[in-house]
C-alpha cells in the first residue's frame, strides 16, 4: 500500500494519495525518481491530495516539490505534519 | 501502440482539414440573436445552436477576438456547415465571409427588417438542407498526422501533477514525432514554472515571444490583484484538493507538455497554428474560455485532466476527461473517460497510461462520444479583453 508519493529526491514534501490517513499512522511513500520507498509516522490527519512534510521545515524556509521551489513556510513545520495553506505561502503575487 | 501508420475514420473537409464530428451549427453573432438561433435548432433535428452572451458594442482588439473566435468555431473541421444569425447584416456578413474561406456551406441572416419569426423561418429552411447534406458526408481513413490535439487541465489537485497531467505529457511525447499539431496554454498557470517552458522553446525567437506573453499577463495580475488573488489562483477547489501555491499548481500543470516536446511557436488567443508540433497559446486558465479558444484555433480533440472533477464540455470540440484521483473516479465516474488512479498505487506505469489515453483518443476520433458529450456539456465561453463601449 502506497500512502504518499514523492516526485524528486530533493523534495521536502510528499502527496498523500489515499483517503483516511490519520495522525500517528505508519505510512509508506514511493519516491518516484528512483523507485524507492520511504517510511514515516504522521503527526496530523492528512486528506487525500494534501501534503506531508518529509523533514523539519523552518519558518521562512523554501518548500521543495518536483525538485523546485513551490513557496515558503510561514510557520515551523515538523516531519510528518500536514503542510498546506496554514503553514506554506506563495513567493509570487 | 500508436505509430505513423495509425489511422482513424474522419471527415475530410473542403479545405483539407480533418474533423471527427459532423455538426451543423446555428451560430449567433450576438446575444440578441440567441433566441432565433435556438428556435432554428429546435425546429431542425440535428442542428446545434451555440448561444453566448456577447457581440454588441465591442471594439478594437476585443472585437477582433470576438470575430476570430466565432469565425474560428465555424471554420473548425468538426463543423460540416453553419447558419449564422445576427441582429443586423453587416457583422453577420463578416462572420459568414470568414467561415466561407474554408469552402464549407455557410449562410447568414440579419434579424432587422425581418423580425424573429421570418428569420427563424428562412434560417430553418437552410438549416434543414444543411443537416440533410451533412448526413450524407462519408468518413474516410485519415492519418494520425491529420489530427490537431489540444490540452488544458481543470479543478486540478496534487493528483493532477502526479498522474493525469504526466499521462497527457506522455501522450504528447508520442504524438509529436508523428506530425500531430498540438497546443497548451493557461498563461498565469505557468507562474513558477515559466523557466521550464522557456527552456523548452525551440529557439530564441519563440522564447522571447513566450516570455513577452507571460510577462504581459503577470502585469495584468499585478494591476488588478487583491490579496492572494481572492482565492482565484489556486482556486478554492484546488486548495480543497491540497494544492497550496501557484508555483505548485504550475509545476503540476506543465507536466502536460511531457519530457521531450519542444514548443515550436506561440499563438495569440484563437489564432490558427501554421505547422505541426506543440504550440503555446496565450490564454486564460478558466476551463471553458480556454477550451473554446482551442476550438476556435481549429483543434478537433481535447485532453482534459482533472483532479477534483471539473465537468466541462464544448459544443464542437470533444473533451476527453482523465483523472488520477481515486475519490473523483469513484464519486464522479460519469464524467471521467479514463481512470489513471492506478498510477498512484504503482499498479500501472506512465507509459501504459499514455497508451491508454491515446487509445481513448482514437476511439473518440472514430466516433465514441465523450462523457461530457453524452451528458450534454456544451460550454461555449468567449474570452473578453475589456469592457464594451
Amino acid at each position: 500500500m502506497i500512502h504518499f508519493l514523492v516526485h524528486d529526491k530533493k523534495d521536502t514534501v510528499g502527496v498523500v494519495v489515499i483517503e483516511g490517513v490519520k495522525a500517528g499512522q505508519e505510512v509508506t511513500g514511493w519516491l518516484m525518481e528512483d523507485d524507492s520507498t520511504i517510511k514515516m509516522k504522521t503527526l496530523s490527519d492528512i486528506p487525500i491530495g494534501h501534503k506531508i512534510a518529509l523533514t523539519e521545515i523552518a519558518d521562512g524556509a523554501t518548500v521543495i516539490k518536483y525538485g523546485f521551489d513551490i513557496g515558503k513556510a510561514v510557520a515551523p513545520i515538523k516531519a510528518g505534519e500536514h503542510a498546506h495553506v496554514h503553514n506554506v505561502k506563495t513567493k509570487r503575487w | 501502440m500508436i505509430s505513423s501508420k495509425t489511422t482513424f475514420q474522419g471527415y475530410r473537409r473542403e479545405n483539407g482539414r480533418v474533423g471527427i464530428r459532423n455538426h451543423v451549427i446555428i451560430l449567433p453573432v450576438d446575444d440578441l440573436s440567441n433566441a432565433a438561433a435556438e428556435a432554428v435548432a429546435n425546429n431542425i433535428k440535428g442542428a446545434l445552436a451555440i448561444p453566448h452572451p456577447y457581440g454588441r458594442l465591442q471594439f478594437g482588439a476585443d472585437l477582433e477576438l470576438h470575430f476570430r473566435t466565432l469565425i474560428g468555431a465555424g471554420s473548425n473541421p468538426n463543423v460540416a456547415a453553419v447558419v449564422v444569425i445576427g441582429i443586423e447584416e453587416g457583422w453577420t456578413k463578416r462572420v459568414v465571409d470568414g467561415i466561407a474561406k474554408t469552402g464549407k456551406p455557410v449562410s447568414g441572416f440579419g434579424i432587422e427588417l425581418h423580425g424573429d419569426h421570418d428569420t427563424i423561418h428562412r434560417a430553418s429552411k437552410v438549416a434543414k438542407e444543411y443537416v440533410q447534406w451533412a448526413s450524407e458526408q462519408q468518413k474516410t481513413e485519415c492519418s494520425i498526422s491529420d489530427l490537431w490535439v489540444s490540452t488544458k487541465c481543470g479543478e486540478s489537485d496534487t493528483t493532477s501533477g502526479c498522474g493525469s497531467n504526466p499521462t497527457v505529457g506522455n501522450a504528447f511525447d508520442k504524438l509529436e514525432p508523428l506530425g500531430v499539431t498540438m497546443c497548451f496554454g493557461e498563461t498565469t498557470e505557468i507562474t513558477g514554472g515559466e523557466q521550464i517552458v522557456a527552456d523548452r522553446c525551440a529557439d530564441e525567437a519563440v522564447r522571447k515571444q513566450f516570455m513577452a506573453m507571460f510577462d504581459r499577463y503577470q502585469e495584468v495580475i499585478e494591476r488588478h490583484k487583491t490579496n492572494d488573488l481572492s482565492d482565484s489562483q489556486p482556486t478554492k477547489g484546488n486548495i480543497a484538493g491540497g494544492l497550496t501555491t501557484i508555483e505548485e499548481k504550475a509545476l503540476g500543470n506543465i507536466q502536460k507538455i511531457g519530457r521531450k516536446c519542444k514548443v515550436i511557436g506561440v499563438l495569440d488567443k484563437a489564432e490558427t497554428p501554421t505547422k505541426t508540433g506543440l504550440w503555446f497559446m496565450d490564454s486564460s486558465s478558466a476551463a471553458a474560455e480556454m477550451v473554446t479558444l482551442c476550438a476556435a484555433s481549429g483543434y478537433v480533440v481535447h485532453f482534459f485532466p482533472t483532479g477534483q472533477g471539473n465537468v466541462i464540455g464544448n459544443p464542437i470540440l470533444p473533451v476527453i476527461k482523465l483523472s488520477a484521483n481515486p475519490r473523483t473516479c469513484r464519486t464522479m465516474s460519469e464524467h471521467i473517460d479514463l481512470d489513471v488512479s492506478g498510477l498512484l498505487q504503482r499498479e500501472k506505469n506512465i507509459d501504459q497510461c499514455g497508451d491508454e489515453l491515446l487509445e481513448m483518443m482514437l476511439r473518440t476520433c472514430n466516433g465514441r462520444l465523450t462523457a461530457s458529450e453524452s451528458l450534454g456539456h456544451r460550454e461555449f465561453v468567449l474570452t473578453r479583453l475589456y469592457e464594451s463601449a
